[in-house]
């Protein structure tokens, strides 16, 4: 049996990495997390714009996210630090992480009074939570735990020519041990949905495929603008890719060629073991921290056109189908797969690396963007700020 | 879908329907560009200077054709473009996400 290394969580869920991890509840935390993160190496803060001033569904959202990061089994420990005055309940977010079992501690910044005490007290806490955490020895677990996203960014066009289809050859991988994958970026199929939609395990998935797609296109018509220039990008663009669709047609190979089980809400649960859609926008770092807060381990992201991106509690893992990128981004790209363009690198190779570095990455590698201490997080919005 | 590239190879075509091939390097115009559909070599004559990664059609195309690349719909074409002719912005347009002139949308 393949195992990979990683940490046993109190309930059943293994994790790839041990952060200690502190929530700003609201942005006006912000900066009291940041300087607990400074002065604790070890501890990754998240700070973000919300919190505050919103309502319904764009309110459930934030705290979705906030919850699922907190859930995150590469996550070991949290301190949430609140305010004490926002929309989002720092005590039902404790209390939507704790189901895990892993420690969480949540105090607020008027009732210990003032940024220094709430510095003091949670720089702290993090002292002892973080050698608590030091403590726990990995164990080997089995490949078919592991949750894998892919994503693609900064796409040019040999992201469809190579770095994707190579991903979707480690996607198969991954789901032929067991394991499962999650492919987001509902902007990036328009065009490509009746592909991915006869793939789709049942008719309700389909559906719902269909109707997600549509509901993003009308977004667009009624903004009354054409989507190219803002996706495909500038950079898209200068990178050959001409549409929407030659765009999409190029992203869905990423996820390989398994049946899709389901279609999912942004930052939901992953269910265990094939291939499932997130339904998210293209951008990167709200699609990926989307991910994250549904429960990958890792993500593998390809890129073109270069982009430095990394998350806040799960590694991501950089591909490039351009050599010139990886040439002149090394430092922030792990597998270079540009080789399958100049007739060297077979297809099935290509995804072997990727394989190769998925498993050891998982068995606690560093991606580069880990290295340079690439922690981006942003949450997705769909309502107006009050 | 082929992805495999011989050695040396100029441009990649995706599917046999395709009109177009992917420029694997920055080719001038004025070059005869090598490429390979179903196994069979074909040439052409590039007429513009094509980037890396960039489109050149390989088939006449009319204006207003929908253009194929992966065997697939990626737009539709806003001029008459000659083999051999750069394909990009200036010349097809994207059929989806059209807020600009929603109504006309079509989803073929």
């Amino acid at each position: 049996m393949n195992t990979f290394m990683g940490y046993e969580r109190p309930n059943g869920d293994v994790g790839i990495r041990n952060h200690l991890l502190i929530i700003p509840t609201v942005i006006c935390s912000n900066q009291v997390c940041n300087r607990i993160m400074q002065m604790v190496p070890g501890t990754i803060s998240i700070p973000h714009q919300h919190g505050c001033s919103q309502i319904g569904a764009d309110k459930e959202r934030t705290f979705e996210v906030l919850a699922g990061t907190g859930r995150n089994p590469n996550v070991g420990g949290v301190i949430i630090i609140s305010l004490g005055c926002e929309v989002v309940d720092p005590a039902a977010l404790a209390e939507a992480i704790k189901l895990t079992g892993k420690p969480v501690e949540v105090f607020d910044i008027q009732s210990i009074g003032g940024s220094v005490k709430a510095i003091t007290h949670g720089a702290e806490l993090a002292r002892k939570m973080l050698s608590e955490l030091a403590k726990q020895d990995k164990v080997a677990i089995p490949m078919e735990k592991l949750k894998v996203a892919v994503k693609c960014g900064g796409s040019d066009a040999t992201s469809g020519l190579a770095s994707n289809p190579a991903l979707g050859q480690a996607a198969n991988s991954v789901i032929s041990q067991g394991g499962t994958i999650v492919i987001g970026e509902t902007t990036e199929i328009i065009g490509a949905e009746h592909i991915l939609a006869e793939r789709c395990a049942d008719s309700q998935t389909e559906e719902k495929l269909y109707s997600i797609v549509d509901r993003f296109e009308k977004e667009v018509e009624r903004m009354g603008a054409d989507m190219r220039g803002g996706n495909p990008s500038p950079g898209n663009i200068a990178g050959g890719l001409s549409t929407i669709e030659e765009k999409s047609l190029g992203c869905i190979s990423k996820c390989g060629t398994a049946p899709i089980k389901g279609v999912i809400e942004y930052a939901e649960t992953i269910p265990e073991g094939g291939l499932y859609f997130m339904d998210s926008p293209g951008n990167d770092i709200e699609c990926v921290s989307g991910m994250a807060a549904g429960g990958v381990h890792i993500v593998c992201f390809t890129t073109g056109r270069g982009t430095p991106t990394g998350a806040a509690v799960v590694p991501v893992i950089k591909i490039t189908g351009n050599g010139r990128t990886f040439e002149k981004m090394e430092d922030n790209m792990d597998v270079d797969v540009s080789g399958m363009l100049d007739g060297s690198l077979s297809l099935e190779l290509a995804g072997e690396r990727i394989w190769q570095e998925i498993t050891d990455v998982a068995d606690g590698k560093w991606t580069k963007a880990e290295v340079l201490g690439h922690q981006e997080f942003s949450i997705n919005r769909i309502g107006p700020s009050l | 879908m082929s992805h495999e590239v011989e050695l040396g190879a100029d441009a990649l075509v995706m599917d046999e329907r395709d009109h177009v091939a992917t420029a694997l390097r920055d080719i001038e115009a004025g070059a005869v560009v090598q490429y390979r559909v179903g196994g069979i070599f074909q040439q052409v004559k590039l007429l513009d200077d094509v980037p890396f990664g960039h489109k050149f059609a390989i088939s006449a195309i009319e204006s207003g054709q929908n253009v194929r690349k992966y065997g697939e719909t990626i737009g539709r074409s806003t001029l008459f473009i000659e083999a051999g002719r750069h394909v990009h912005v200036h010349n097809i347009e994207g059929i989806r996400g059209r807020g600009d002139t929603a109504g006309r949308k079509t989803t073929e």
